[in-house]
C-alpha cells in the first residue's frame, strides 16, 4: 500500500484499526470546523456586513493594486538586489585574498544574525525618517541586505556545487581566474541556484509584511487600514491577508519546485544554514 | 550612547524577554512540531493530509500575519482577552515555526539509514514502537543542525511581537533610536550584538549536542 519502511502492508487488523483511526480524525476534523462554524457565527463573524467590504470593487482594488501590488514590489525589488549583493558577496568569500574573504564573511554572518526587524527599524530611524528616503526603501534596503547575505551563502554553495573537472579544464586551456569564473562557474551555478532563488522570494514576499511596524505600503498596511475604516473586521481581514499571502507563496514554490524538475534534475535543492556553524536546512523560516 | 549606557538594565531586561519567548515558544514549538512530524510519516492517511495541510497554510503565512490573529483578532471573538502578553507571543511564535520544526524533524527522520527502520520491522515493532526506541532517538540526531537553524531563525523571528506591544529588544532599540535620532548606528551594534550573542549560543549548543552524539554513536 505505502511504500514507507516504517510500517509493513497493514494486515486486516491493522487495516481495521486504521480505518478507526481515520473515522475518529475525520469526525474530530469535522467537529472542529463545525464549532468553529457556529461559534463565529454567534460572535456574528459570518454575517455578510462583516464581509461585504472585501467583494466591494472599490475596495478589492485598493486591497490589489494598493496591497499586493505593492508588497510583490517591495519583495522583488528587494530580490533583485539581493541577487547581486548575494554574487558580490558570494564570490568575495571565494577570494584567494583571505582580507577579502574575511570581510566578506563577516558581513554575511552580520546580517544573517541580525533580525530583519531590528534591521529595518535602524535603517527606517537613520535613513528613512524625515526628509530621508522613507518606509518603502527602508523595508527593500532591509530585505536586500537579509535576503542577499542567505543567497551570498547560496551562491558560494552553488559554485563549489560545480564539478571540479570545470574549472581545472577552464584553467588548463588558460582561462584567467575571472574568466573561470563568470564564463564557467557562475552560469552553471546559476542554474543549480535558481529553484533557492525563488524559495528565498517566499521569505522576502513574507518579511514585507514587517514594513507594517514603521507604516510601510504593503498587504499589511492597507489591512490596517480596512479594519480601521471598518471596526471589527479584524479576523475577516487576517483571513483575506493569509489567503492572498498563501496563494501568491504557493505559486512561488510551485514555480521553484517546477524549475528544479525541469532544469535541474534529481539534485536536491540548494540548502545553507542559519549561521556559519549550522548546517543546511531548506525550512528557514 | 549615554543613554543607553545609563539605561543598560533596560537593553537587559528587554534581551531577558527575548529569552523567555525563545525558550518557552521553542520548547511549545518542538513539542507540536515532533507531533506534526509523526503524523506527516504515519500510517494513517487521513492524518497526513491533517498535519501536510497545516504546514502548508502556516508556512506560507508571514508571522506579523499569525500575530493579528493572536493579538488583534481573537480578543474581537472573546479569546485571550486576560492573557498575558508573553503568552500571546508564546502561542503566536510556536503557532508558526511548529511546522518549520515538522519538517526539520522530518528530514531527520528521512536521514536515518532504511535498513535500521527495516531491521526493526523485521523484529516485529509496531510502528508506535518503532518511532520510539528506534527512529526518533537516531532522528534527532541528525535534525539537531536544521533544527538549530529553525531555533535561531524563531529567536530573530521573536522580534515580530514587538509590533504588537511587547518591550523586547527590538521594541526597545526603536524607544532608542527615536529618542536619540544622531546615535542609531551605536545603538543599532549594541542590539545587534546582543542578538549575535544569542545566535551563536545556540550555534555553539548545536555544534556541542552534535560532538557529544556522534562520539556516543
Amino acid at each position: 500500500m505505502s511504500g514507507s519502511v516504517l510500517f509493513d502492508a497493514p494486515g486486516p487488523r491493522t487495516v481495521a484499526r486504521h480505518r478507526l483511526y481515520t473515522v475518529l480524525t475525520v469526525l474530530g476534523v469535522l467537529a472542529a470546523l463545525v464549532g468553529l462554524v457556529f461559534f463565529l457565527d454567534s460572535e456574528g463573524e459570518l454575517a455578510y456586513a462583516k464581509w461585504e467590504q472585501f467583494v466591494t470593487p472599490k475596495y478589492v482594488e485598493v486591497i490589489l493594486v494598493d496591497g499586493l501590488l505593492k508588497t510583490l514590489q517591495m519583495a522583488f525589488t528587494s530580490i533583485i538586489f539581493a541577487v547581486v549583493f548575494g554574487v558580490i558577496f558570494g564570490v568575495g568569500k571565494l577570494s584567494d585574498h583571505r582580507p577579502v574573504r574575511w570581510a566578506c564573511a563577516l558581513v554575511v554572518e552580520f546580517f544573517r544574525a541580525v533580525p530583519v526587524l531590528l534591521l529595518m527599524v535602524f535603517i527606517f530611524f537613520t535613513w528613512g525618517v524625515g526628509g530621508g528616503f522613507g518606509p518603502y526603501w527602508s523595508v527593500v534596503l532591509a530585505l536586500t541586505l537579509y535576503n542577499g547575505s542567505v543567497l551570498a551563502e547560496v551562491f558560494r554553495a552553488g559554485v563549489l556545487a560545480v564539478p571540479k573537472g570545470q574549472s581545472e579544464a577552464a584553467y588548463a586551456i588558460g582561462m584567467r581566474k575571472t574568466q573561470v569564473m563568470t564564463l564557467v562557474l557562475l552560469p552553471q551555478a546559476v542554474k543549480i541556484m535558481l529553484p533557492a532563488i525563488i524559495s528565498q522570494c517566499v521569505v522576502a514576499l513574507k518579511d514585507t509584511s514587517l514594513g507594517y511596524y514603521i507604516i510601510a505600503p504593503g498587504l499589511t498596511y492597507i489591512g490596517k487600514a480596512m479594519w480601521t475604516e471598518f471596526p471589527g473586521t479584524h479576523l475577516q481581514t487576517a483571513i483575506v491577508l493569509a489567503l492572498l499571502y498563501i496563494s501568491v507563496n504557493l505559486v512561488l514554490t510551485f514555480i521553484a519546485t517546477w524549475i528544479q524538475k525541469r532544469f535541474v534534475g534529481e539534485r536536491k535543492q540548494l540548502e545553507v544554514g542559519m549561521t556559519a556553524l549550522t548546517a543546511p536546512t531548506s525550512t528557514t523560516p | 550612547m549615554e543613554d543607553v549606557f545609563s539605561n543598560f538594565d533596560l537593553v537587559l531586561k528587554a534581551f531577558w524577554l527575548t529569552v523567555q519567548l525563545a525558550f518557552l515558544s521553542g520548547v511549545a514549538a518542538m513539542l507540536l512540531g515532533t507531533l506534526l512530524a509523526a503524523m506527516r510519516v504515519g500510517p494513517v492517511a487521513v492524518l497526513r493530509g491533517v498535519a501536510s495541510t497545516y504546514v502548508t497554510l502556516v508556512r506560507n503565512t508571514p508571522l506579523l500575519v499569525m500575530c493579528v490573529f493572536v493579538f488583534v483578532a481573537s480578543p474581537n471573538l472573546g479569546l485571550f482577552v486576560d492573557t498575558p502578553f508573553l503568552l500571546k507571543g508564546t502561542i503566536a511564535i510556536s503557532l508558526y515555526t511548529a511546522p518549520f520544526v515538522a519538517e526539520a524533524i522530518r528530514s531527520g527522520i528521512n536521514a536515518v539509514p532504511v535498513g535500521q527502520a527495516e531491521a526493526a520491522r523485521a523484529i516485529g515493532m509496531t510502528f508506535a514502537q518503532n518511532m520510539r526506541h528506534v527512529v526518533l532517538p537516531q532522528a534527532f540526531r541528525a535534525t539537531v543542525p536544521p533544527l538549530a537553524s529553525t531555533l535561531i531563525a524563531m529567536t530573530k523571528n521573536t522580534s515580530v511581537v514587538a509590533v504588537f506591544g511587547l518591550t523586547e529588544a527590538t521594541a526597545r532599540m526603536r524607544d532608542f533610536v527615536n529618542d536619540n535620532a544622531d546615535d542609531t548606528i551605536a545603538i543599532f551594534l549594541v542590539f545587534a550584538l546582543g542578538y549575535i550573542i544569542l545566535v551563536e549560543l545556540i550555534s555553539l549548543a548545536a555544534l556541542g549536542l552534535e560532538r557529544h552524539w556522534k562520539a556516543a554513536r
